[in-house]
């Protein structure tokens, strides 16, 4: 925890402007107020059934085609703004992986939208998301199986800048290659090496840079540092908003780490089985969590003057999600529960301090 | 354990868990393991020896068989060497139309492992692309891909092979195929035994498919067939590299098998197979070289090559080096 102390706490607002800045040098923007990223009730359902002969059930008399699904993403609405930092956080399966892959159009979405700049991207075939694959890049959360084993980390770096650049000329593309390792603190001579000749922070580092080469401006970051020890977590987050500060980068980063959220994010999403609770801005979640989930999950990280610690326990598990989810996701084990929450789920609905919130009990008044 | 040593290419399992290691370490684990195992020098050596000898056959043979002039059948027959009657010009004996078997024997041998090489170049080729296609798309392709490599399995090898050769025979004449023989026996060959790799293939690409360095590569926009070719295969080699060394002794048997039932290469240019075949005859009267010697080299050369590729499976299977 000592290293994350040390981390340079940086006000919400600075980052914004700072990065606002070097924005509007390096793209033009069409709008600071008009949402980098943009995510419209957004469902992915994962078939369960296998083969079409197991789909087919003999029962009561009749044959019946069954099938199941995992319903890992529901409605989920997003909105990341330029510049910004959005971190999501959820425990384990609750779908925040599942997410990022929707938005790098590595998975397709069942239903739903996501808009970049106000483009629509998740119909789009490949070839039409080059231009996309440019702009948007993912850092993934294992660097022991990110980087290709068979591939030097020059040939790693330089095969999707000359993929997407082919008529850069091979010096230009030695400095580039030279600037963006130098920035990622790594030493442009180890080029010739393979993955397995560094460490899982070095590895962490290359793959910040192949992610950094084609000079994209969002960045999805799946839980980007939960592979690595902490003492080298810290050097990576720092490394990484380091790049957003030069290069004027947007985040979306996966996270089930609350003390990295609370460093590093300028808003939260707070994920719950597939959907999204709560949405709001890193100090106003921290300081006055509103959704039951959001309050249990703050609870639960421990503090140093926690004497009499005072967590909120939430009876039960948490439920499959095969089969159609029905009312609030929440409602098994939250101890506001009533009836509406059991029949209906709830929606985003906007607080009086700017944070979105899902719950029928905070719009009664009742919590 | 035991079944493999005797057929060690339908143990697919052990093949298949040939872990693929890192470039560097693997290459100098390689070299290590060969300059420790005087026995694997050995093989490796005898395969050099057949190697160099098939390639410069024209030079090291005193005769040429295919040429009928330097043939005098009133040579037939003669014993090698060693043996009461033996004459120094011909080292290992003659066959029953008068030619030097030491010769034959030269040429046979470039003529089997050109058929397996050849063959099992096709079958790569084939395996790796069907494979590599039905391991990464998965779903409905890989479904009906891996449905006709199994179809193509439960035909034996032979069989195909003797339609082949019967139908070919029969629509362009003994003579085309005799021409075309060695190109014939590629094809049958190359063509029958691909599941073997796409098997190999698949199951590799299968395991690769869930690393993330696939997804980055999405990511960065590459198509299907770079992510496939650039990316997933050269990850799958290790296992390849194994099957095809095996697969290369199965494909000389084939080939062996089929010259020896009468359907491979011609007697005028006969391979280990047909050498063997047509010594049959005289075996039991008392020219027992014609048939033994080719066979011994046969065996012996196919005996080489299963036990550098069981090696080769060993080496590079973690679970099995030896510190």
């Amino acid at each position: 925890m000592k290293d994350r102390q040390e981390l340079p706490v940086i006000d919400d607002q600075e980052v914004l402007s700072n990065t606002g800045q070097s924005l509007g040098k390096k793209i033009p923007l069409v709008s600071d107020t008009l949402p980098l990223l943009q995510v419209k009730e957004l469902k992915k359902n994962f078939d369960l059934s296998g083969d079409l002969l197991d789909q087919f059930r003999f029962r009561g008399g009749r044959i019946i085609r069954h099938k199941r699904y995992i319903h890992a993403v529901n409605d989920v609405s997003l909105e990341v703004m330029p510049g910004e930092a959005l971190c999501v956080v959820g425990e384990s399966g609750c779908g925040k992986s599942t997410v990022a892959r929707l938005v790098m159009g590595l998975l397709r979405p069942t239903r739903g939208s996501i808009y970049y700049r106000g483009q629509r991207i998740d119909k789009l075939s490949e070839k039409a998301l080059l231009p996309y694959r440019k702009k948007m890049q993912m850092i993934f959360q294992n660097p022991y199986a990110s980087l290709n084993p068979r591939m030097t980390i020059d040939q790693a770096l330089l095969e999707p800048i000359r993929f997407h650049n082919p008529d850069m000329t091979e010096g230009e593309l030695r400095e580039r290659k030279s600037e963006v390792i130098k920035s990622v603190g790594m030493d442009p001579s180890w080029g010739n090496r393979y993955p397995h000749e560094f460490s899982g922070g070095q590895r962490q580092r290359i793959s910040i840079a192949r992610a950094l080469m084609v000079d994209p401006e969002f960045i999805v970051a799946d839980e980007p540092l939960s592979a690595l020890d902490v003492s080298i977590q810290a050097q990576v987050l720092n490394l990484l908003r380091k790049a957003q500060q030069q290069r004027g980068l947007t985040y979306l980063f996966i996270t089930h780490d609350l003390a990295v959220v609370e460093h590093f994010g300028s808003r939260v999403a707070v994920m719950y089985l597939g959907t999204v609770c709560e949405v709001a801005a890193t100090k106003t979640l921290f300081s006055t969590p509103k959704h039951p989930y959001t309050q249990a999950l703050l609870s639960s990280v421990p503090r140093l003057w926690d004497d009499q610690p005072r967590h909120i326990s939430l009876p039960g598990e948490v439920p499959t999600q095969i089969g159609q989810p029905k009312g609030c996701v929440f409602q098994g084990r939250c101890p506001h529960a009533n009836d509406r929450c059991r029949r209906y789920s709830p929606q985003l609905n906007a607080q009086s301090d700017g944070s979105l919130v899902a719950c029928h009990g905070i719009e009664e008044g009742r919590i | 354990m035991n079944n493999a040593e005797l057929n060690p290419i339908k143990d697919r399992s052990m093949v298949e868990s040939a872990v693929v290691g890192n470039k560097g370490v693997l290459r100098a684990q390689l070299i290590d393991g060969f300059k420790r195992d005087k026995f694997i020098i050995f093989c490796f050596s005898l395969l050099l020896v057949y190697l160099l000898a098939s390639l410069f056959a024209p030079v090291i043979a005193p005769f040429n068989p295919y040429d009928l002039s330097q043939v005098d059948i009133l040579d037939a027959e003669l014993p090698p060497l060693w043996e009461e009657g033996g004459d120094p010009r011909f080292l290992l004996g003659t066959d029953a139309q008068g030619r030097d078997m030491f010769s034959t024997i030269l040429y046979g041998t470039r003529i089997s492992l050109l058929i397996g090489v050849g063959a099992v170049l096709l079958q790569t080729l084939l395996g790796v692309a069907i494979g590599l296609t039905a391991g990464y798309f998965g779903g409905k392709v890989d479904s009906l891909l891996m449905r006709i490599a199994d179809i193509q399995l439960s035909f034996s090898t032979l069989m195909v092979a003797i339609i082949a050769a019967a139908v070919f025979r029969a629509a362009f004449g003994e003579e085309l195929y005799g021409e075309l023989a060695v190109v014939i026996l590629i094809l049958v060959i190359g063509t029958v035994e691909w599941p073997q790799f796409a098997r190999t293939v698949r199951a590799s690409v299968l395991a690769e498919k869930q690393k993330e360095y696939v997804e980055a590569a999405r990511v960065m926009g590459f198509g299907s067939s770079r992510i496939m070719w650039r990316h997933i295969l050269p990850n799958t080699l290790s296992p390849l590299l194994v099957i095809f060394t095996l697969q290369i002794a199965n494909a000389i048997i084939a080939e062996a098998s089929l010259s020896f039932l009468g359907l491979g290469m011609p007697v005028s240019e006969p391979s280990l197979g047909a050498l063997i075949s047509s010594g049959f005859e005289y075996i039991f009267s008392e020219s027992w070289w014609i048939a033994v010697i080719p066979g011994v080299v046969l065996v012996l050369l196919i005996l080489v090559i299963n036990l550098l590729g069981d090696w080769l499976r060993d080496m590079l299977n973690p679970k099995f080096y030896r510190m």
